[in-house]
């Protein structure tokens, strides 16, 4: 049942002033929408801004489908007192998901007040319309405010799932580049990041991660910080060690002058080694996600067989601004400020490991620096958390640069094996691909937070069964194709997802080993593309894609002779095999002389269904291009035996504005379609278009995420005769 | 031994009572004065998320002693201009919708404001070379430099 609460608030809504008997259910109007008295229009989303843009989307859907001007919407997010739980703002499901949740609820919602509104003036529904939040007769006469139809009488319904929609004909903000709504505080450097979040009495903690991953502490001695001015005192719950300082430079000089003792812990295994490592770790068991005819036949029709083996790099999520969360326990009841991407998953995981019940955590999302997945909030939250209840007050974690880089979940390295075998005519009679990656957390979809690790207390246990993966494989129509996920039990440190998890890899090995076939038979990519695809809509893409880029079909012109050579790749994906169609071309330039890959160019054309909004989409658009870039030619976690080397961004370096390309989008937009994801598509194919182009520049394959200029040239090198 | 320094920051004469002169002026601006258009970002001048100008010049505040600017004059994102009266940077991000997560937006608009006050009319290579110690993790880039480029043409 939606109830349509009075509500009265700004732009920037205090959800401490929210009302706290207000629904939270996600099957009730009232779980996601108030309008007060004076029509303004609150959004109570559980997916959250991580700062694709993604709620000025929500609420450019909420206002379309009420019929209420757009700076009517206050958007409250990801408050577990709130929000109805939809599920973490993860996957690319925010629009597609979350989004159509919220457009369904506007939907009922605006049905109903027609429906008011005809009883009311005693005329058929039909003759009604709703415009500005004013209902009107398509005849004249009456006109009466969505405030008037609520009135005292409070509307109390479920969602209906069938409610009738817009017409997207119709459509004045669904559709059009409407501005960021968090943008100009965040220009003008007014804008409350969860790192500028306060509270009265609030202390400052920084925590002093183990010396190895599993270290355990023997003792400290905070001697030297009782000097420090400011300083409070150190807290120690099991391997978990913090200091405490009434101001935030006195906690960072304390976590530097206290001296701890670790245990010493060598469990990790030697860098250089690690591919093996990976291929060699134990197998919980191994799946067969994608499948077609019969392999084994196939390889039997064949003349000759072609193979190779990928490796992506384990990377860290990489986020600006090291997390932060603050954390206040008081009378048995914890609230946490954060800006985790899950606060209904977070609420019970701090939950259990607090012994607490869920109804007394209260998580409230504050906006953070982009995570592109699970990046360190949770477990930054989770040992503020800890370290809220020890010391009886509110407090400000913040982790410094070193504990983002060696501490966040990192994305898990994999390995991929391939085989084909092509017959006379050039024709592929078998795909066989082979992933190795590790069960958590991609099968079993949780990450333990940091702070039950270290000071051991109670952990949500995992999902007691496995959840499906699904989407892995190839886009293309093969008669004998077969795909077996290794899902392993290990993985060298804690992992979590990065932006579009499993398919980047996936889709890095697949569409590098197609190009590979292409070129051992002679076939234009586009064409090898284009001739196994069934899909018209993925036939439409390539075909945009081929115009916009200026395709030549490979071989038209002569490779560069000099040492700069000049190169183009096109890759294709339709996202976890259900959903958006991205296609890229990728120009690049090698260096023969450095091995330095320079990304020059990238054309992508992207069709996800109905589009929001254009400017928005592109915007992520270029972001997943230009961060995958990134991940592609420059980004990995470096490690000893005992813990991660690559603590800060000397050590693990990024793409910089002097290497960052041109980006080229095509977008097709299907209003009457549903809007599909957005937020990784893209990413999923950036690998293979460099992977590609650098072939296409030199005649050499480079199989190892990221590309640096090493490998470049050491391929380079065993290429060339004698 | 707590120090007395004075600063002008945003135009304004501040008195600050610091107990570590050798706190970075980052801490000072953000927890002594509320000011938060900085942020926190690596402490090793890396990345550029803190940046202040120095008298006008692009300063990274959390390396900078509080002690080693003292009587200096210190300008903030807050200081450079307002939703009332944007500097033209602030103008051309907010045109362009260049931010994603705006975590380091506040190092890219003092960055380049402060390379556009001394250079008039850059190419991009120019803006590029200038925003080259400035990470951003979303994939801005893009759109930063055509902002950039924006406020190039209306500073020229």
């Amino acid at each position: 049942m939606v109830t349509f609460a009075i509500a009265s608030h700004a732009i920037d809504a205090d959800a401490a002033t929210q009302p706290v008997d207000k629904s939270v259910s996600p099957d009730e109007v009232g779980g996601f929408i108030s309008i007060d008295a004076r029509g303004q229009v609150t959004i109570y989303s559980g997916k959250v801004e991580l700062g694709t843009g993604a709620v000025t989307a929500i609420a450019q859907i909420a206002a379309e489908e009420l019929c209420v001007a757009l700076d009517r919407v206050t958007m409250i997010q990801g408050d577990t007192q709130l929000t109805p739980n939809q599920g973490p703002t993860y996957a690319s499901l925010t629009i597609q998901d979350g989004g159509m949740q919220i457009r369904r609820a506007a939907a009922t919602a605006r049905n109903a007040l027609l429906q008011r509104a005809a009883d009311k003036l005693k005329v058929a529904k039909d003759t009604l319309t709703a415009r500005d939040g004013v209902v009107t007769s398509r005849t004249g006469g009456d006109k009466l405010s969505y405030p008037q139809l609520i009135g005292e009488q409070q509307l109390a319904m479920k969602i209906d799932p069938a409610a009738t929609l817009k017409d997207p004909k119709d459509y004045t903000i669904v559709g059009t580049s409407v501005p960021r709504r968090d943008i100009p505080a965040k220009i003008f450097g007014t804008f409350n990041f969860v790192q500028d979040h306060k509270l009265p009495g609030m202390l400052h903690a920084r925590v002093v991660h183990p010396a190895g991953v599993r270290s355990t502490l023997q003792s400290f001695d905070d001697t030297a910080c009782r000097k420090i001015k400011g300083y409070v005192r150190a807290v120690r719950k099991g391997n978990l060690l913090a200091v405490v300082a009434t101001n935030e430079w006195a906690a960072i000089t304390a976590s530097k002058a206290i001296v701890a003792s670790w245990s010493d812990w060598t469990g990790l295994p030697v860098e250089s080694q690690l591919y093996e490592y990976v291929r060699s770790s134990k197998v919980d068991r191994n799946e067969v996600l994608q499948t077609a005819g019969d392999t084994a036949a196939g390889f039997k029709q064949g003349k000759r067989t072609l193979q190779a083996t990928y490796d992506f790099a384990m990377q860290t999520h990489g986020s600006i601004g090291p997390s932060c969360a603050v954390a206040d326990f008081k009378d048995g009841r914890l609230t946490v400020w954060t800006p985790s991407q899950a606060s209904h998953l977070l609420q019970v995981q701090l939950a259990t490991m607090l012994s607490l019940k869920p109804e007394n955590v209260r998580c409230i999302f504050v906006e953070g620096a982009g995570c592109y997945g699970r990046n360190g909030a949770d477990d930054c939250t989770s040992e503020a958390a800890v370290i809220a209840r020890e010391i009886g007050k509110p407090v400000r974690l913040q982790w410094m640069r070193q504990d983002e880089h060696g501490w966040d979940p990192k994305g898990p390295p994999v390995v991929l094996d391939y085989r084909a075998s092509i017959d006379d005519q050039g024709q592929i009679t078998a795909w066989e691909s082979d992933m190795f990656m590790p069960e958590q957390p991609f099968k079993r979809s949780g990450v333990t937070l940091l702070a039950a690790v270290l000071a051991g207390l109670p952990k949500m246990p995992l999902p007691g069964s496995a959840t499906p993966h699904s989407g892995l494989g190839i886009p293309y129509a093969l008669p004998n194709n077969k795909l077996t996920v290794h899902w392993l039990l290990d993985t060298p440190l804690p992992s979590a997802w990065i932006r579009a998890p499993g398919n980047t890899q996936n889709t890095f090995g697949n569409e590098t080993f197609l190009d590979e076939i292409a070129a051992a038979t002679g076939v234009d990519p586009f064409e090898i593309r284009v001739r196994h695809l069934k899909d018209s809509r993925g036939l439409e893409v390539l075909e945009r894609l081929r115009a916009l880029a200026k395709w030549e079909p490979r071989g038209s012109r002569p490779r560069d002779a000099g040492a700069i050579a000049r190169g183009r790749g096109v890759t294709y994906s339709k996202y976890e095999s259900v959903r958006t169609y991205v296609a890229v071309v990728a120009d690049v330039t090698v260096d023969r002389t450095t091995g330095r890959i320079k990304v020059d160019r990238v054309f992508v054309v992207h069709d996800c269904g109905q589009i929001i909004n254009p400017d928005g989409l592109r915007n992520q658009i270029e972001g997943n291009v230009v961060q995958t870039v990134s991940r592609s030619v420059v980004e990995k976690v470096t490690f000893n035996r005992s813990a991660v080397t690559s603590l800060n961004w000397g050590s693990y370096p990024i793409l910089t504005f002097p290497n960052v390309p041109e980006v080229v989008i095509d977008l097709i937009d299907r209003p009457n379609e549903v809007p599909w994801g957005v937020g990784e598509p893209t990413t999923s194919l950036i690998p293979s278009a460099i992977a590609n182009a650098v072939y296409d520049a030199t005649g050499v394959w480079v199989r190892s995420v990221p590309f640096r200029p090493a490998q470049v040239l050491a391929v380079l090198k065993l290429s060339k005769p004698g | 031994m707590t120090a007395t320094i004075k600063l002008t920051v945003n135009g304004k004469a501040v008195v600050l009572k610091v107990d570590d002169p050798s706190m970075p002026l980052l801490y000072a601006l953000r927890d002594q004065l509320g000011l938060h258009g900085m942020h926190f970002g690596c402490g090793l001048a890396q990345c550029g998320a803190c940046t202040v100008h120095y008298y006008g010049e692009a300063l990274r505040s959390c390396v900078m002693p509080v002690s080693a600017v003292a009587d200096a004059e210190i300008v903030t994102l807050e200081g450079l201009g307002t939703a009332e009266k944007p500097h033209p940077v602030q103008q051309a991000f907010i045109d362009e919708q260049a931010a994603q997560c705006g975590y380091c937006i506040n190092g890219m608009i003092m960055q380049a404001a402060a390379f556009l006050a001394t250079t008039k009319r850059p190419t991009e290579d120019q803006i590029r070379q200038a925003l080259a110690g400035n990470l951003c993790k979303c994939g801005t880039h893009v759109r930063i430099l055509r902002a950039v480029m924006r406020a190039a043409e209306k500073m020229a």
